[in-house]
């Protein structure tokens, strides 16, 4: 086990928790919009889902202790990493520009992280720590999209998550050294249409959602 | 090809006497610099007249002025080694720069390079990655025959192109993060692409991440910076390299 703790306590292991991990959370993005895209079938058809999903009972439970975990190693070594790197610099330049490598993905990693996880704090409690059992998850769902509030602050939420992962996305490859000269431009493309999906895909659901009824 | 001009700068340079000192912006007149001069070279002429009168001169690196020993660097307007794409300070010329501008000179910034004086730093740091298995420790007896080592085309010139690094620090300087794993990849890199440096891959691998961990860099965070700055142009394709060679070690 001693080489494992050296990996992970060294920087390129530290990259490696944050590439693993936000690779998970990039597969979770999928099947959660994909749950999520039964909204456009209607009332029944997203109750439906969402009934046959816990209906998967322990497996369920499974994913989420996994989401969690992968999440506390992503926030952690993240914060790890944020510090480390404000200390690495204790005198700043007089000035200094970006000569074309920074995004606007790269730049705001760690504020992007930080808002979203006030974001997924505040998604739980709205939607999962919530009791179901008077009324239906589509009911809960439409009565909080009922509040404009709430609607601006998803969509801005998804597009804070769309700039995240518009790094994150290529940048795991990077970390993983897959890096090819030949691929790593159509990586960056997918890397891009991923956000754009991400953005777009779940920022329109508040959207559709709060003019259903 | 055009004739050369005489312009006019201002400069401002962060002078600090000496380690551990305060460092603080200090503006000066270079008149009538010769669009030909090389950067340091105008440096060299604003140092005559400081020197004249009585002032400390601004102290600088350099050795080479050839663009390939690595030893000069400084962030001029913001950019390590100034605004010309592949170019070292020395092979900077006065030609990109207009009459009347304002140039901030300052030193790499990084809590791994202290500076020593002025614009001169101490990137001893790098040294000690080197130390750590930069090498091969084969005794290597006489030249071998021609060609008795085969090695494709492609990887010698990727070995070739991780080799151009001179390491003069401008990654390490141009890094929002002063992480250092640019230079560490084209080094583990060079190696790692050619016969000779395959057998000791891994403990390489190992070896110098640790070094470079242990120094006091940052961590990349994958921001491209530092190739867009690199006077040789070497791409984060060898920080890739790198830490597939480092996983290698450390779970194979
Ligand atoms: S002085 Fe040698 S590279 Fe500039």
């Amino acid at each position: 086990m001693n080489w494992l703790i050296n990996v992970v306590r060294s920087s390129i292991g530290k990259k490696l928790c944050m590439a693993l991990t936000g690779m998970c959370f990039c597969g979770f993005l999928i099947a959660h919009l994909a749950g999520n895209l039964t909204i456009y079938g209607g009332k029944d058809a997203f109750n439906a889902y969402a009934q046959r999903l816990h209906s998967l009972g322990a497996l369920l439970t499974l994913a989420e202790i996994g989401l969690l975990t992968f999440a506390l190693i992503h926030i952690s070594v993240g914060a790890i990493l944020f510090y480390g790197n404000l200390t690495a610099r204790p005198q700043r330049y007089e000035m200094k520009k970006n000569t074309g490598g920074r995004s606007l993905g790269s730049a705001t990693m760690p504020y992007t992280g930080f808002l979203l996880l006030l974001f997924i704090v505040f998604h739980l409690m709205n939607f999962h720590f919530v009791d179901k059992t008077r009324q239906s998850i589509f009911e809960i769902v439409s009565a909080a999209f009922q509040q404009p509030l709430y609607v601006v602050l998803y969509v801005t939420a998804m597009l804070v998550a769309a700039v995240h992962v518009s790094h994150g996305f290529w940048s795991a490859f990077q970390t993983l050294g897959l890096n090819h000269p030949k691929y790593m431009p159509l990586i960056r493309l997918a890397g891009l249409v991923f956000s754009l999906v991400v953005g777009a895909g779940f920022g329109f659901l508040p959207i559709y959602i709060s003019r259903m009824t | 090809m055009t004739t050369a001009k005489t312009i006019h700068l201002t400069l401002k340079v962060v002078r600090q006497t000496g380690p551990d000192q305060k460092s603080n912006l200090e503006t000066y007149a270079a008149r009538n610099v010769s669009t030909d001069m090389s950067f340091l070279e105008m440096l060299d002429v604003v140092n005559e007249d400081l020197t004249l009168a009585g002032q400390d001169p601004i102290a600088f690196d350099h050795d080479c002025r050839e663009g390939i020993c690595g030893m000069c660097g400084a962030v001029v307007n913001g950019r390590p080694h100034g605004p010309q794409e592949g170019t070292t300070l020395c092979q900077l010329h006065m030609r990109h720069f207009e009459d009347g501008d304002e140039v901030v000179i300052e030193p790499w910034r990084s809590r791994a390079f202290k500076v020593i004086k002025d614009l001169v730093v101490d990137r001893g740091a790098f040294d000690q990655i080197i130390q750590a298995g930069g090498y091969i420790s084969i005794n290597t007896g006489g030249a071998p025959d021609a060609n008795s080592l085969p090695v494709p085309k492609e990887m010698a010139d990727q070995a070739m192109d991780a080799a151009a690094c001179i390491g003069c620090g401008a990654c390490v300087a141009a890094c929002p993060n002063a992480s250092a794993m640019l230079f560490t990849g084209a080094k583990i890199s060079q190696l790692a692409l050619l016969p000779q440096g395959r057998p000791e891959a891994k403990r390489r691998a190992a070896a110098m991440v640790a070094a470079m961990d242990k120094l006091g860099f940052g961590n990349c965070t994958n921001e491209r910076e530092c190739e867009a700055v690199c006077p040789k142009n070497i791409s984060i394709v060898h920080i890739a390299r790198m830490n597939r060679e480092f996983l290698k070690a450390g779970f194979f």
